[in-house]
């Protein structure tokens, strides 16, 4: 059997930076830290991280891993009550709305959310 | 995402169960403190020094700690070296498991879903892709990772560096060739 009946190409070998948008950087530090205080074993997080990357639609050039990594820790935070999904997806939305309401070249703060406080 | 992350932030932020200058640091430490530089110094010192060598075989975890190189996650590490008659390959199937305190970040084709499929089934075939051929005697064998066991590829060292520096053959050391995708550079 020769590879080529296998089909699926790798992904080019040239190096990449670690992270390509600092939101995967984040998102890998944020892990990192929360194993570190004891949240979750290394192991019970590589259980969640692999249902995501096997699950049927993930990339197959690796690029949606981080995308795949945040998934994997939201559902893990969420199962353990400190993040539930309501919560991030409502904040989510505020920090969106506070980026489009800040001037270019300001940072984002969530105060500057329109609907902040209301 | 990167509101999502934001948001995940604020609430661990908010409850108190993670500090933003802690993340920051983690961050800058793996974009340009740890990388395949770690595992290449360890590579050189196991090819100069048949004493760390023996150690590093027999365990991994310490030889390589003694070098100011830790796991932050635990895990054990078990070096594999190359030989005439077998050569390592390192994969994890079950996500992307990897040596990151020798060998920092996986790259992109490390994680992604054909390579962890088919390295197991078709070793020789990915090797072609990555330009190495090997002989039909040499044996490869696969290693999988897992959340507590990392591997790291010992290549074989090159011919005519005899009496080279430690740092010398480190520049030899290449990222693919600890993984076992690649071997390390020849002696120029």
């Amino acid at each position: 059997m020769s590879r080529h009946e296998k089909g699926r190409p790798l992904p080019s070998g040239i190096d990449e930076p670690v992270f390509s948008e600092p939101w995967q950087a984040e998102a890998f530090a944020l892990t990192v830290a929360l194993h570190e205080k004891g949240f979750f074993s290394w192991g019970e997080w590589a259980e969640v991280l692999s249902a995501e990357v096997k699950a049927p639609g993930a990339a197959q050039d690796g690029s949606d891993y981080y995308d795949c990594w945040l998934r994997a820790l939201e559902k893990l935070l969420a199962a353990k009550g400190v993040a539930p999904q309501h919560d991030v997806d409502q904040l989510a939305a505020a920090w969106q709305r506070a980026a489009h309401a800040t001037p270019h070249g300001k940072p984002i703060l969530l105060e500057n959310d329109p609907e902040c406080g209301q | 995402m990167a509101a999502r992350v934001r948001a995940l932030e604020t609430i661990l932020t908010q409850k108190g169960l993670i500090d933003p200058a802690a993340i920051d640091v983690i961050v800058d430490t793996y974009e340009t403190k740890v990388g395949p530089r770690n595992g290449a110094r360890v590579v050189a010192k196991a090819w100069s020094d048949p004493e760390f060598a023996e150690w590093l075989k027999r365990d991994a975890t310490a030889a390589i700690a003694s070098l100011g190189y830790t796991g932050r996650q635990g895990e054990h590490m078990q070096a594999v070296f190359n030989t005439p008659d077998q050569h390592n390959m390192v994969v994890c199937t079950l996500c992307s498991c990897y040596p990151w305190s020798v060998l920092g970040l996986p790259p992109v084709w490390y994680k992604s879903p054909p390579y962890r499929s088919r390295a197991v089934i078709d070793p020789r075939g990915v090797l072609a892709e990555f330009g190495v051929t090997l002989p039909d005697e040499t044996k490869i064998r696969v290693w999988d990772s897992t959340a507590e066991l990392r591997y790291l590829v010992v290549p074989m060292r090159p011919a005519g560096t005899e009496g080279w520096s430690e740092e010398d053959l480190a520049d030899l050391v290449t990222r693919d060739s600890m993984i076992g995708t690649g071997l390390a550079r020849e002696a120029a």
